[in-house]
């Protein structure tokens, strides 16, 4: 078969594929539950990330034109608004970032497809600890002074 | 007697025509290993840019003056553009290759993408390398620059 199966037989819900003559084979990497939404949040984040950064090369090639207009536009970097904005954005790359981890562990860990379950509840465990020691510190800076 | 050799099964149709270089797997390859990189470097980026000092608020002319008199901070930065840059166009690019449905579109899509990947790689690599961080300034704009910039 060539479908890649994750986790053992017990573990997985749906009846073997060899048992049944259901249209939604067992144990897809891709398909529903968790491996599906890490590759949903992976992309939109990867898209996201990817619109800021035109924007922010663009904004700090302002150190060209004059410190004035620099310290203009970076100034707007440091509202109340943007501070939350800032918070989403390093949301969004620290997701990203880890789940990368956990797609190259899945394609070269010899048992990465059996834990890649497992992995995405690491993943977000992570992702909970980092913004934890990120967000306090950071809307301290943003709404004080 | 001619022998005749048979392709062994699950062979990929038409891949032993295939010339060159497999550039899908090189992206492939590419993604993973800039990702690794670009975890250290921009995870160092937003740690001395948010979280050191006063964070975000220390953030001016002055700031990225004192970065980019030190090669290092240049280095760093000019890898972390380049690599995002091409990650993210590269991303994009499967992305639109997954939903563009005609060929047209598909084509002006991966063409934006790859001309702002260019532009943007071409224009952050200028500002980091051209950047002066004691420009003649008018004299009203003079406390904006990095302290160790001579009086005027
Ligand atoms: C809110 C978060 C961020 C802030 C406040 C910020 C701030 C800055 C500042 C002040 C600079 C000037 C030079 C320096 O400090 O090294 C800079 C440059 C740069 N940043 Fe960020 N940054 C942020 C997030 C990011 C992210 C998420 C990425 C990557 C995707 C990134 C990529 C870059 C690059 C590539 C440069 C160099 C630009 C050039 O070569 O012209 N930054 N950033
Ligand atoms: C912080 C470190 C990063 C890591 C570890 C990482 C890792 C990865 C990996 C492993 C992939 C999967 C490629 C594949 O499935 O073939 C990927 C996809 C992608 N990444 Fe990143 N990446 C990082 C940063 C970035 C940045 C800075 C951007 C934007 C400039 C970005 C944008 C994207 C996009 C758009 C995709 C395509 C998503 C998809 O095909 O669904 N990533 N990344």
């Amino acid at each position: 078969m060539s479908v890649k199966t994750v986790g053992t037989p017990e573990q997985s819900r749906e009846p073997d594929l060899s048992t049944t003559t259901s249209r939604r084979p067992a144990g897809t990497l891709y398909r529903g539950r968790e491996g599906m939404w890490s590759w949903v949040l992976h992309r939109i984040t990867g898209v996201a990330i990817f619109f800021f950064l035109l924007v922010h090369v663009l904004d700090t090639a302002l150190v060209r034109v004059s410190p004035e207009a620099y310290n203009a536009v970076i100034g707007t970097y440091q509202t109340p608004i943007m501070g939350l904005g800032e918070v989403g954005l390093v949301g969004a790359i620290v997701f990203h970032a880890f789940n990368g981890l956990r797609i190259i562990l899945i394609d070269f860990w010899s048992k990465g497809t059996r834990y890649q379950r497992v992995m995405f509840y690491v993943v977000i465990g992570l992702w909970v600890v980092t913004m934890l020691g990120f967000v306090p510190r950071h809307l301290i800076n943003v709404f004080s002074h | 007697m001619t022998s005749t050799t048979i392709d062994s099964p699950r062979t990929p149709a038409g891949s032993a025509k295939r010339r060159g270089v497999n550039w899908e797997k090189w992206g492939w390859i590419y993604m993973r290993v800039s990702g690794v990189v670009l975890l250290v470097l921009i995870f160092g980026h937003l740690f001395v840019n948010l979280m050191v000092g006063e964070g975000v608020k220390a953030i001016d002319f002055a700031f990225v003056g004192g970065k980019w008199s030190d090669p290092f901070w240049k280095v760093w930065d000019t890898l972390m553009l380049w690599l995002a840059m091409i990650h993210g166009g590269n991303g994009m690019r499967t992305i639109v290759n997954d939903y563009a449905r005609s060929p047209r579109l598909r084509k002006v899509l991966v063409g934006a993408i790859a001309a702002s990947v260019v532009v943007l790689i071409l224009l952050g690599t200028l500002v980091v390398f051209t950047f002066d961080p004691c420009p003649v300034v008018p004299a009203d704009q003079a406390h904006l620059l990095p302290s160790f910039c001579p009086a005027p």
